[in-house]
């Protein structure tokens, strides 16, 4: 059986670089980095050291880098801090303004803030999975706390205009926070040239492992801690430092920035051929008119379930998911698409193929064999179906 | 260093070395097994989901719980802020706004206490008696009719004394009070048993167990049940409890961390007593020591001593060969003396000379024999050179001395 990985946007393999460079602090540089003595110095070493190479692969200062334990928290935290910080200083609870298409780690702490005196509203996407930057300005017509918008979906691989997003809240003095977790590495991503107050990344979508994300943030946001306790991180995030998976994340920033060039050029190489065998195959391709990532296309063939296809392209060696992994136990067709308009019967159809840089054309011809067999069979069955 | 060696490791508090068992069962996870858990297409998730209910498995029985309670987080500072946040939000509304704490709690209960507070709730920070432990009946004093949570540590940090969780547990149960309990620093050192123990939440942490740090766990119990406002939301991980996508590895560490406690803390807690009370029986041959915390309800693995007369950074300083922490390593860097020594009712002098040896798997006897040889040079050296050491040896009562202003 080939085993084949086509599932990058969930989590990615560990570079064996990364690996080497976090094993000795699972092993014999166990120190706390708040401990005074050697152990303790040297992981406190290590920990700067990788926020150094975290903040050069966005374009910040080290001390714009807050660690968190992966790209959920540093979303609830951005979400959370910033509003809380707002209100400390007397601001009133406006709206959270979230994209229709925001992972649930940005909408849902947005929702659970109604409970506190916010006011939790969506931006609508067009077909495209763009947002509606017209339906954005009305919005912000509304005292808004927080914009919180992602630079390239997990799902569509859709990326959105932050800059022009950022310009229209500047208008109103809001806030805006952008979830980058799917970008970086696989696009230019530039903390300072998209004009955001917070920005949200993750190791384990770069080749690094799981358990290390984190927040950067303009210096001049006033924003609450999510954890309090020991006065880690500044005292924005309170908690023992994760060292080996921290040194892990750095590693990876830095390996996916010098490899950016070629990593574009790869994926992007398999997205076009993947593409078009996709449209001759008469399936249908998400956000094809955005900007997307290279690496990620979402499709679907009408009349075929996501979830049958998926688990047949399993059995043949292929990993792919049939929506973000994360909402992937539910059953309820993707937020994504139904936020672009697509039918809930074309959605359930939906398949993402998201590659990495080590994915080759043999496997991507292999994967359209194999889709193609597939599909013909489920065709039959759906056809004696109905 | 100039001899080119590292000290010797006396921090095991701070935190653990991972066991050499515990990273070779995490490293698969970090190569070939590399899926999210929480992908359901393929193969790849299944692997990891499964090694993470396997874990699950293992932290539950550790502590005598139901797997179906065990919340994974990223630590136990995490672990606290739920519990504490979580279970003060989701129980106000009913039963009322007052918290019951204690003054000697880490930074990472305390703190989101007064988090709380500044948002409306009133909390009592409960001082401890001399030797560290809190009474029942002051605790029973505390108790207000909108007590809505108390939060006791099973083991102190600093001076490791065990505090009567199970009294405190039926103290708030008979009056309706949700019970939190930060176990940190408790794991493979005491016996925990969440089947028959009255308590409804329960913190862990993987790095002081001898497994990787940025992993914990909270137990919640379920019968009865307890409800806790979540304050990780998205994609609805851990029953809602938690979002995040799963650090596999690390879990798959936290397990196999747990399992080896539980198989080993029986006969691994002999060995260590064993080393504390020569560790003890040593330094205490030294004049003008005082063992700070309870002797008898206290983890083998921890000393914390005072030496008089002698000033805390310098004795750091000098000590040097030895990895060992004054104060907890979380508030280390600040030159304030412990507010944990300052709750026990020890002076400011006596807190600042203060040192934390705590004791673990890979301590050695001949470790111990150096720290005793080591710390009683260092301490003759330090207080020749000390005119209070001087004038206490030549009997002058240094309480009633009236020293002059400059």
């Amino acid at each position: 059986m080939a085993n084949v990985y086509f599932d990058h946007n969930s989590t990615t393999t560990i570079r064996p670089e990364v690996l080497s460079a976090m094993l000795p602090f699972m092993q014999s540089q166990h120190g706390n980095p708040t401990s005074r003595h050697v152990f303790g110095r040297n992981a406190r070493d290590a920990v700067e050291a990788a926020r150094a190479q975290v903040a050069k692969a966005v374009g910040v200062q080290a001390s714009q880098v807050v660690f968190t334990s992966g790209g959920t928290e540093a979303n609830n935290f951005a979400v959370h801090g910033i509003t809380a910080g707002s209100a400390r200083n007397g601001f009133d609870k406006g709206q959270i303004l979230t994209s229709a298409v925001e992972h649930p780690c940005v909408s849902k702490p947005a929702l659970a803030l109604q409970a506190h005196g916010w006011v939790a509203k969506s931006i609508p996407v067009d077909e495209s999975c763009r947002v509606k930057i017209d339906a954005l300005e009305a919005l912000l017509h509304v005292s808004s706390s927080l914009v919180s918008v992602m630079l390239a979906n997990n799902e569509t691989g859709a990326m959105q205009d932050i800059a022009q997003i950022v310009t229209l809240a500047r208008t109103q003095k809001v806030a805006v926070h952008t979830d980058a977790v799917q970008a970086l590495g696989k696009m230019d991503v530039d903390f300072n040239a998209l004009g955001v107050q917070a920005m949200t990344i993750s190791s384990h979508k770069i080749g690094g492992p799981q358990g290390a994300g984190a927040l950067v943030l303009d210096k001049r946001v006033d924003i609450e801690p999510l954890l309090y306790g020991g006065g880690q991180e500044r005292g924005l995030r309170s908690g023992t430092e994760n060292v080996a998976a921290i040194v892990g994340f750095g590693a990876a920033c830095e390996l996916a920035i010098s490899g950016l060039q070629s990593y574009r050029e790869k994926t992007a190489a398999l997205q076009a051929k993947l593409d078009a065998d996709l449209r001759a195959m008469g399936a249908n391709i998400f956000a094809a008119d955005a900007n997307r990532l290279p690496n990620t296309t979402f499709f679907a063939f009408p009349h075929i379930e996501g979830e049958t296809l998926v688990t047949a392209l399993d059995k043949a060696g292929f990993a792919v998911a049939s929506g973000s992994a994360c909402s992937s136990n539910s059953g309820e067709p993707s937020h994504v698409l139904l936020a672009m308009g697509v039918t809930e019967d074309l959605a359930r159809g939906a398949v993402r193929v998201s590659f990495g840089s080590n994915n080759t054309a043999q496997e991507v011809d292999g994967f359209l064999i194999t889709l193609q067999q597939e599909v013909a069979r489920l065709k039959q069955y759906s056809a004696i179906a109905a | 260093m100039t001899t080119g060696r590292k000290p010797i490791y006396l921090d095991y508090s701070a935190t653990t070395p991972v066991d050499p068992r515990v990273a070779a069962k995490m490293i698969p996870f970090l190569t070939e097994d590399f899926g999210n858990p929480a992908s359901r297409s393929h193969a790849y998730g299944w692997v990891a989901e499964e090694a993470v209910e396997n874990a699950r498995n293992e932290v539950a029985k550790l502590v005598g719980a139901d797997p179906r309670e065990i919340v994974w987080t990223s630590g136990a500072t995490e672990s606290n802020n739920l519990a504490i946040k979580g279970a003060a939000h989701f129980y106000a509304p009913t039963k009322g706004k007052h918290i019951i704490t204690v003054a000697t709690e880490h930074k990472a209960v305390i703190d989101p206490v007064r988090e709380l507070e500044r948002e409306g709730f009133e909390a009592t920070f409960l001082e401890p008696d001399a030797n560290g432990l809190v009474s029942l009946e002051k605790f029973k004093a505390a108790i207000r009719p909108d007590t809505v949570l108390a939060s006791v540590m099973f083991v102190n940090n600093e001076i490791g004394v065990i505090q009567d969780i199970e009294g405190i547990g039926n103290i708030c149960r008979e009056n309706n009070i949700i019970f939190h309990v930060d176990a940190a620093q408790a794991t493979g050192k005491v016996k925990i048993d969440l089947e028959k123990l009255p308590v409804d939440l329960m913190s862990f942490s993987a790095h002081k167990t001898y497994g990787p740090k940025g992993i914990g766990a909270l137990f919640v119990r379920r019968k009865p049940r307890v409800r806790i406002e979540a304050q990780m939301h998205g994609g609805g991980h851990e029953r809602g409890m938690r979002s995040g996508t799963l650090p596999t590895h690390q879990i798959v560490g936290m397990g196999e961390a747990f399992r080896i406690a539980r198989e080993e803390m029986d006969t691994e807690n002999e060995r260590i007593r064993m080393l504390r009370d020569r560790l003890l029986k040593g330094l205490s041959e030294i004049e003008e020591t005082y063992v700070n915390g309870d002797l008898v309800h206290r983890v083998p693995h921890n000393l914390n001593m005072s030496f008089n007369y002698v000033e805390g950074e310098s004795l750091m300083m000098a000590v040097k060969d030895i990895a060992v922490s004054s104060g907890s390593a979380c508030t280390s860097a600040s030159l304030e003396p412990s507010y944990v020594l300052r709750a026990l009712g020890r002076s400011d002098e006596l807190a600042h000379s203060s040192i934390r040896f705590s004791i673990g798997r890979f301590t050695t006897e001949a470790d111990v024999d150096y720290t005793i040889k080591l710390m009683k040079e260092k301490i003759a050296k330090l207080r020749e050179l000390s005119p209070l050491w001087e004038m206490f040896k030549d009997g002058v009562d240094l309480s009633k001395v009236e020293w002059a202003a400059h």
